[in-house]
């Protein structure tokens, strides 16, 4: 399965792909309007930075998703081996945030946990990975 | 082959669902003497607080035991195990076969004996639906609320009913709340923060006696109620396998592959003990997760695969009224703390290995913390200032994140 | 505080409508153009750093950045043009030599577009390079006079070690501490996979890129720098630096802060100190000593590469031209006072030299009049922008071009001329760690490979419409171009006719 990987190598930490990631999710057609608007939009990337390296993390839809197995509201569920979230079940307990190797669970001011779902409901490749001016994420697949 | 399940709760969906993984075709039989749909228990708090409609408590959804094609029989209890026999007997009378079984039995609230108890109409305990829909039945505005049991099911109970009314007292016997995931601060912590919404906390003491709506505590105070929810602490429903001569300790013992002292019998989920390998001890560790993989890798392993459990540790993220905390693994050992305005954090070290964690407020990826105490990562092959700082994948040095974060085929 | 007597060259214009605070422009100018003011919650810039880099304005998301030349004005005079001004203000300051990088910026008439190319109608037919044979591949090196055959069909005449292009384009001489690790990759891989060569320059061949031998020259410079037996036998030709268009008559100066750890190693000299190239070669002081160092690196490398001698356009250009040839190179590279570099002191590179095109032509010109065309092959580089100049070089007599700046437009310079000041925020003059991952070698290369696959289909399309299909009949015709605008006198060196004509 196509799965997005990140070579710290050629990241920048120029955050590009946390407002790229943002803007997919946010549902605007317009990206000054997704930041600039009333409500705020939430990444489902973390970048982390340190002194010469930085990368950014994201979901990666384990085969075996530890999130999903604990998840309490049963929102959590793999489709296609992509693990997505039903903002409807999910009631913010944060099991997942508990449960997540990666740190991939993102919360926010808002009720409901968010994750990646590799753009499913896009066309083409994920926007983190469109948006990255370093092809420092990358949308492949992987042994 | 021919699979029967005891339970309709998390251990029995994870084990259909693990079942399913290896054998499509063969027949699953649930039996539950609840009458729903499978829903998840631990969201009848949000049920009742409104946060959750009645059709989104169910945990799978509506068409899961056709999808599964699952034989469900509910409302029936299951009172005998006749191993040699290999059946089931219901409490009509009736017997189901079985070729594995997995007993998925779950736990009930532990009602201690109390005077007066009896006197009292509206009593209940908050573990299942029945419970918070009786719950709801009575919830009043003008409800007072009294709450026996300051754990997590207790307040969870109190955050329940807060949306109807704030006339809620706590009583424990313990000198501070949660005493099962927190420390002292910690503790101290969250009751503030939950008496800030004006949840009012008795502790330190026991009722003495009841009245139909009194409860007089042995410190002498006489505490008002309309409504008493006791929530002290579960019992594991073991009494149908110790009958039929499982082995059973607190909880019924279970191997690495969730099977009992049968080996035809699986056990999963809350009435089981698990290794729990923060302390090396077997103990129950009643939570959804644990139920979820424990009954999933049971499922697996009754339809001919193998799969472990593994790497269970106690573990809890739970929240009130906005304040977040997660918690896993154990408290003894070397502590480092960091508290600030918005954030408690206390990690446990012992024998060179993160043991455990509280976090409060700020709890974000903590589950880079469970990922270390649970694959037992040598504190030494981390980058130890940044492991105490704050949960990132950054403290793991180059080859590691490589290897976890898959880029392997990769960069130089 | 003294009296500021700058107006900043460039004021940033951000639409605060359009900007998302995203911070990108902070994170990516190594020159702290841009700030987030907390208090405010905006960005802040100060005009007085930025360069014009466009690295900002090429990574907003929301096109809310761009970058506009000051239109504060000092006094009008045609004398005295406001940079002229600044420059003196900038020396009264500091008591210093102005420095630049990238080539000659100054309005001096550019040949390349005043020359046009012919093209066939009725009589000769053009031909479509879509659906005809059509050869840009060429030989650079000696060739022989005469070819004689034995009996069996075999050459018997001595023949010379070529370098074989596959298009008549090779990347000019960078070095590894003027570029960076990443730039020199991106270099290697695309001559590679072009099968062209590129070009070490004076810094050394960096362990890494040993594999890409065969399609690297090997530059032998005034300093000597890195310069041993392996490497001059890891590449496919040896280059001798007498000069470069952008600096002609002095050295070369690589600060001791670009000198890291690999740098060092790369050149064989200590870590942190000044590389300092002569600006003569310690032993050539004439074409008999050039003579020596030529065959010492053909023993040495057991005369299985042509050496090619570098020179930069000057005054008497062909009659040097003419000494090297018989000096026994097989290739002069000659570059023109447009040529690029890392840094160079600015009145050097805006005063030194002659352009290009009028060297060529004159070089071309005295080797056939003398007779020794043959013996040896012309690359030219100095500014050659496009497919239209390389076709326009070929024609004047050149066998190949150097391209350099282009190379680095590929890898996203913007020619902001800052390379000396190895703040480069495009990652590719600069040894800074974080600024060098921003050109990613995979993206590179592709960049690289796509410019020169596009040049090549144009360099084919307008041989086709001249009805000529071989590179090698281009060469040196120069009934294919016409001048337009030029005096008799330009005329007559670049020995073409006028439009019309």
């Amino acid at each position: 399965m196509k799965r997005v990987y990140v070579n710290e190598d050629w990241c920048l930490g120029c955050h590009l792909c946390e407002y790229y990631c943002s803007f997919a999710n946010s549902g605007k057609s317009d990206m000054v309007k997704a930041f600039n608007g009333d409500k705020k939009t939430t990444p489902r990337i973390v970048i982390e930075e340190g002194d010469d390296i930085n990368f950014a993390v994201q979901c990666r839809h384990c085969e075996e998703p530890l999130c999903a197995k604990g998840c309490i509201a049963g929102a959590l569920t793999v489709t296609n081996g992509i693990v997505t979230i039903d903002s409807s079940r999910c009631v913010g307990c944060y099991t997942c945030v508990l449960s997540c190797p990666y740190g991939c669970i993102v919360t926010d001011h808002e009720k409901v946990v968010k994750k990646c779902d590799l753009c499913a409901s896009k066309s083409g490749e994920p926007a983190c990975v469109k948006g990255c001016p370093n092809a420092a994420i990358v949308f492949e697949e992987r042994g | 082959m021919n699979y029967l399940i005891i339970g309709n709760s998390s251990a029995a969906i994870g084990c259909v669902e693990g079942i399913r993984k290896i054998d499509t075709t063969g027949q699953i039989t649930i039996l539950s003497d609840e009458p729903y749909h499978t829903y998840s228990r631990p969201l009848i708090s949000y049920w009742l607080e409104g946060k959750v409609a009645d059709e989104k408590i169910y945990y799978r959804p509506e068409d899961f035991y056709t999808k599964n094609n699952c034989n469900v029989i509910l409302g029936k209890k299951a009172v005998k195990i006749d191993k040699s026999a290999r059946e089931v007997i219901l409490e009509d009378g009736s017997a189901i076969s079985y070729d594995k079984l997995l007993i998925a039995a779950g736990s009930r609230p532990f009602v201690p004996p109390m005077d007066g108890l009896q006197l009292v109409t509206q009593k209940y305990t908050f573990m299942k639906y029945d419970d918070a829909k009786a719950v709801k039945e009575v919830l009043k505005p003008e409800s007072k609320v009294l709450i026996i049991g300051a754990g997590l099911i207790g307040l969870k109970a109190a955050e329940g009913v807060y949306k109807v009314t704030k006339n809620i007292t706590v009583v424990d016997l313990a000198d501070r709340i949660l005493p099962s995931i927190l420390d002292s601060e910690g503790s101290s912590i969250v009751q503030k923060h939950l008496e800030t919404k004006g949840v009012r906390f008795t502790l330190n003491d026991r009722v003495k006696s009841f009245t139909e709506n009194t409860a007089v505590l042995e410190g002498g105070s006489v505490l008002d109620f309309d409504i008493l929810i006791i929530a002290v602490g579960v019992r594991p429903n073991t009494e149908i396998a110790g009958e039929c001569g499982i082995e059973v300790s607190r909880g019924i013992i279970i191997d690495d592959t969730c099977r009992t002292s049968d080996e035809n019998i699986y056990a999963a989920g809350d009435c089981t003990e698990s290794l729990d390998i923060t302390t090396g001890t077997q103990k129950i560790l009643a939570l959804l997760p644990n139920a979820y993989i424990q009954g999933e890798a049971a499922g697996i392993n009754m339809a001919g695969g193998s799969k472990n459990y593994g790497n269970a540790i106690p573990m809890n993220a739970i929240g009130f009224f906005g304040l977040h905390m997660i918690t896993a693994g154990t408290y003894e050992g070397e502590t480092h703390v960091i508290k600030t305005d918005d954030e408690y954090k206390k990690l446990i070290f012992k024998d060179g290995l993160l043991k455990g964690y509280i976090m409060i407020g700020e709890v974000s990826r903590a589950g880079i913390y469970t990922s270390i105490i649970r694959e037992q990562i040598p504190a030494s092959s981390v980058d130890m200032e940044m492991l105490v700082s704050r949960p990132q994948m950054m403290m793991f040095g180059k080859s590691r994140r490589l290897e976890k974060l898959g880029g392997v085929n990769v960069g130089n | 505080m003294a009296i500021n007597y700058f107006y900043p060259d460039y004021e940033v214009i951000r639409n605060e409508k359009k900007c998302i605070k995203c911070k990108a422009c902070v994170r990516q100018c190594a020159n702290e153009v841009h700030a987030y003011d907390e208090e405010l919650d905006c960005l802040v810039s100060d005009d007085a750093s930025c360069v014009d880099c466009q690295r900002c304005v090429s990574l907003c998301p929301t096109r809310a950045l761009k970058i506009v030349e000051t239109d504060n004005t000092f006094k009008k005079n045609a004398n005295w043009p406001q940079a002229m001004i600044t420059d003196a203000y900038r020396q009264a300051g500091t008591g210093g030599v102005l420095l630049s990088s990238m080539g000659n910026p100054q309005p001096y008439p550019v040949y390349w577009d005043k020359m046009l190319i012919n093209a066939s109608q009725v009589t000769n037919p053009s031909i479509d390079p879509l659906r005809e044979p059509m050869e840009t591949q060429t030989f650079l090196g000696k060739k022989p006079r005469t070819i004689k055959f034995d009996s069996e069909g075999n050459i018997v005449s001595e023949t010379y070690p070529n370098l074989k292009l596959s298009i008549p384009i090779m990347f000019s001489a960078m070095s590894y501490g003027s570029i960076s690790k990443n730039a020199h990759e991106s270099l290697a891989r695309a001559a590679t996979e072009l099968g062209i060569y590129y070009n070490t320059g004076e810094g050394g061949l960096h362990q890494d890129f040993y594999q890409y031998g065969a399609n690297t020259i090997v530059q032998v410079a005034s300093g000597r720098f890195g310069v041993h037996k392996k490497y001059l036998e890891a590449g496919a030709a040896i280059e001798i630096k007498m000069g470069q268009g952008a600096k002609p008559g002095i050295g070369g100066h690589l600060p001791g802060t670009k000198v890291g750890e690999d740098v060092s190693r790369t050149r064989m000299i200590p870590r942190g100190t000044d590389a300092i190239s002569p600006a003569p070669h310690h032993d050539i002081y004439s074409i008999e000593d050039l003579r020596q160092l030529i065959f010492s690196l053909k023993e040495a490398t057991d005369y299985k590469k042509p050496v090619i001698v570098k020179i930069a356009a000057v005054h008497n250009v062909a009659a040097i031209a003419s000494g090297i040839a018989r000096s026994g190179a097989d290739i002069i590279a000659i570059d023109g006072y447009r040529g690029g570099t890392g840094a160079a002191p600015t009145r050097i590179r805006d005063n030194v030299g002659i352009p290009i095109e009028l060297a060529l032509a004159s070089v071309d010109q005295r080797l056939r009049d003398e007779g020794i065309r043959n013996d040896v092959s012309v690359v030219v580089g100095g500014s050659v922008r496009n497919a239209g100049d390389i076709v326009k070089a070929i024609a004047l007599g050149a066998d190949a071009v150097y391209i350099g700046t282009a190379a680095l437009l590929a890898l996203g310079c913007h020619l902001c001329r800052s390379c000396h000041g190895a703040k480069c925020n495009w990652g590719i003059a600069t040894q800074r760690p974080d600024l060098v991952k921003r050109l990613n070698p995979e993206i590179g290369y592709k960049r690289l490979v796509n410019l020169l696959h596009a040049w090549d289909h144009e360099v084919k399309e307008m041989m086709g419409g001249m009805g000529i299909n071989s590179i090698e009949s281009l060469r040196g015709n120069r009934l294919m171009l016409r001048g337009i605008g030029l005096t008799e006198k330009e005329l007559d060196i670049l020995g073409i006719s006028h439009a019309g004509e």
